[in-house]
């Protein structure tokens, strides 16, 4: 892992440089400005039961499927179709430094984003001078639970970039995929069908990669080890599949 | 790591796509310091063996080391020692020249402290000091394939390989990159694919033709033309009694044949094309068993084959070789 460092503070420049990291941010820190707002006036209207913090990160799946897939899509597939990957590739770094580096960098900007977002709270606590707006405990478990899963969300699309040279093949799939787990997960959950008793094991696995149910449980302050470990082994196996995949393409090149 | 071996040993070298085979048993070996031009049609199997020699494909069987070190077991120490520039010279749009060499040179293990004054010394090398602040993309191909080069010969590797360095160049550029690769002769091993031909020939010291994924000639220009013709062409124009020529040249060397006459011009002068097996210049020879006043000689000159027509000459002899067999299955 000698060259890790320099691939991966190579890649955060790029991204940094990219009109589209740009465009990304600014789209989500928008959308995100506007659920705040919303939230705030439902607050201002009429008192609720829970806190604004855990009602802030239930959207959370509307920026995942759409951002990361942005930030992703052209880690992989550009340099393949550049066949910059080549050049790369002929120096003396692996294929494993190269798509860690590429999701290292794409981790980092997805975290950067979502972090810029806790100002939101900062400005609320500042011109509300009420400390029970910034509950901390909801807010911590919140953005922790954007940080664990967004290590799975964010390989998933390095994955997706890795089996096409199209970058906008690599951000249908990245998006389609991550629908299916978060959107899908959700649906089959609430589905009655998967009651039934020979469909238990089915369900079983169903609840426990529940996206929705772990956002709860990290917001109520619940952190468990086996939603921790659902996220960092699916982490694992989305980037061993897309390091396979470059160096399959290489081996069918 | 033996020093004092070839630079490239590849042996028996055989790779497939998919059931076609692109390299079938290529075997040839590159001494050190020295310049090689790879020749070969379209789909030849030249890029794909340059990709095998520099580790970024696997190869199904044969053995390639660099440097003595074997490619298939120590992938990893043989990228330390070549300099790659692969075919369509790939760079990334968005980065500036110096930022890009400075990020393949720390790639490739160059000393922080070092790698400042070796980018000057590139930039200078490839005339590029004018565009070291400009973004890639935005350069003219004469430049990329210039920042290609300089990228290659950056960590100044024992080893060299360009795939098609000189494509796109105008002749003022492609006389600055011949200059270049010239000037890398002694130290570095360098092995360069073009369709130019002149060129190769002009800047290696040896030729490999490859057709079909087998090597079908090599040497140097000169050998190889002596290998695919046999015989110096010589070609006069001449007036006098042409039944007074065979004597003549029978005189000179037994050897010596018309090859074709042309009709007279209205001065009586006509084209001859004459052949000997003799490779020495016979020319001034020649000119003197040619008297006046039985002849007159207005024009006299050898015709030297241009590495085209060996070029052309060996692929065809191949393609013979192949469609021979599967004629005669045939028939």
């Amino acid at each position: 892992m000698k060259h890790f460092f320099t691939l991966l503070s190579h890649e955060i420049r790029m991204l940094l440089v990219s009109p589209a990291t740009y465009v990304a941010a600014t789209l989500f820190l928008g959308f995100m400005g506007l659920v705040f707002t919303k939230i705030l006036e439902i607050y201002s209207s009429a008192p609720q039961e829970s806190s604004p913090a855990s009602v802030y990160f239930q959207l959370f799946w509307l920026p995942a499927c759409v951002m990361v897939p942005l930030l992703t899509m052209k880690c992989l597939a550009e340099e393949r179709r550049l066949g910059t990957i080549e050049t790369l590739l002929t120096t003396p770094v692996t294929t494993t430094e190269v798509v860690l580096a590429k999701f290292g960098a794409a981790y980092f900007l997805y975290l950067s984003l979502w972090a810029s977002t806790a100002g939101f709270f900062y400005i609320l606590r500042r011109f509300s001078g009420d400390v029970r707006f910034l509950d901390t405990g909801p807010l911590v478990g919140g953005f922790l639970f954007i940080a664990v899963s967004g290590l799975f969300f964010v390989a998933l699309g390095v994955f997706a970039s890795s089996v096409t040279r199209n970058q906008s093949v690599a951000g249908i799939f990245g998006c389609v995929m991550l629908a299916g787990l978060i959107l899908g997960g959700n649906a089959l959950s609430d589905s009655a069908w998967l009651e039934q008793g020979v469909l238990q094991p089915l369900k079983s696995v169903v609840d426990y990669s529940h996206v929705f149910s772990h956002r709860d449980e990290f917001t109520r302050g619940v952190i468990d080890s086996r939603h921790v470990l659902f996220y960092v082994s699916g982490t694992v196996l989305a980037l061993i599949f897309s390091i396979l995949s470059v160096e399959a393409k290489l081996l069918h090149a | 790591m033996s020093d004092s071996g070839p630079a490239i040993e590849v042996s028996h070298l055989v790779k497939t796509y998919g059931g076609v085979t692109a390299v079938g048993d290529i075997s040839f070996t590159v001494a050190r310091g020295e310049i090689v031009g790879f020749l070969g049609p379209n789909g030849a199997g030249k890029s794909t063996t340059m990709r095998i020699l520099t580790g970024y494909l696997p190869a199904n069987s044969g053995s390639v080391s660099i440097c003595g070190v074997p490619v298939a077991t120590r992938p990893g120490d043989v990228k330390k020692r070549i300099g790659y520039m692969p075919e369509n010279n790939p760079l990334p749009e968005d980065m500036r020249v110096s930022e890009y060499l400075y990020f393949r040179g720390r790639l490739k293990e160059v000393a922080r402290r070092q790698l400042g004054p070796r980018i000057d010394e590139v930039l200078e090398v490839c005339d590029l000091k004018r565009v070291r602040h400009k973004i890639i993309g935005q350069l003219s191909k004469g430049y990329r394939q210039r920042v290609g080069i300089a990228e290659a010969i950056l960590a100044e590797p024992p080893v060299i390989i360009m795939d098609e360095p000189t494509i796109g160049l105008d002749p003022h550029q492609i006389l600055i990159v011949r200059d270049l690769i010239a000037s890398l002769r002694g130290r570095m091993t360098v092995i360069i694919s073009s369709h130019i031909l002149p060129e190769i020939e002009m800047t290696c010291d040896r030729v490999l033709i490859i057709n079909q994924g087998r090597v079908v000639a090599q040497g140097t220009p000169a050998d190889l033309r002596r290998e695919m013709f046999g015989l110096a062409t010589y070609r006069l124009e001449l007036a006098g009694d042409p039944t007074a020529l065979a004597p003549a040249l029978a005189a000179l060397d037994p050897t010596f044949k018309v090859a074709a006459a042309g009709e007279p011009d209205a001065a009586g002068f006509r084209f001859l094309t004459l052949t000997t097996e003799r490779q020495d210049e016979l020319g001034e020879a020649l000119l003197r068993a040619l008297p006046a006043p039985a002849f007159r000689l207005r024009a006299l000159h050898r015709i030297q084959p241009t590495l085209e027509d060996v070029f052309l000459a060996a692929t065809r002899r191949s393609w013979d070789t192949v469609a021979a067999p599967a004629k005669a299955s045939a028939a």
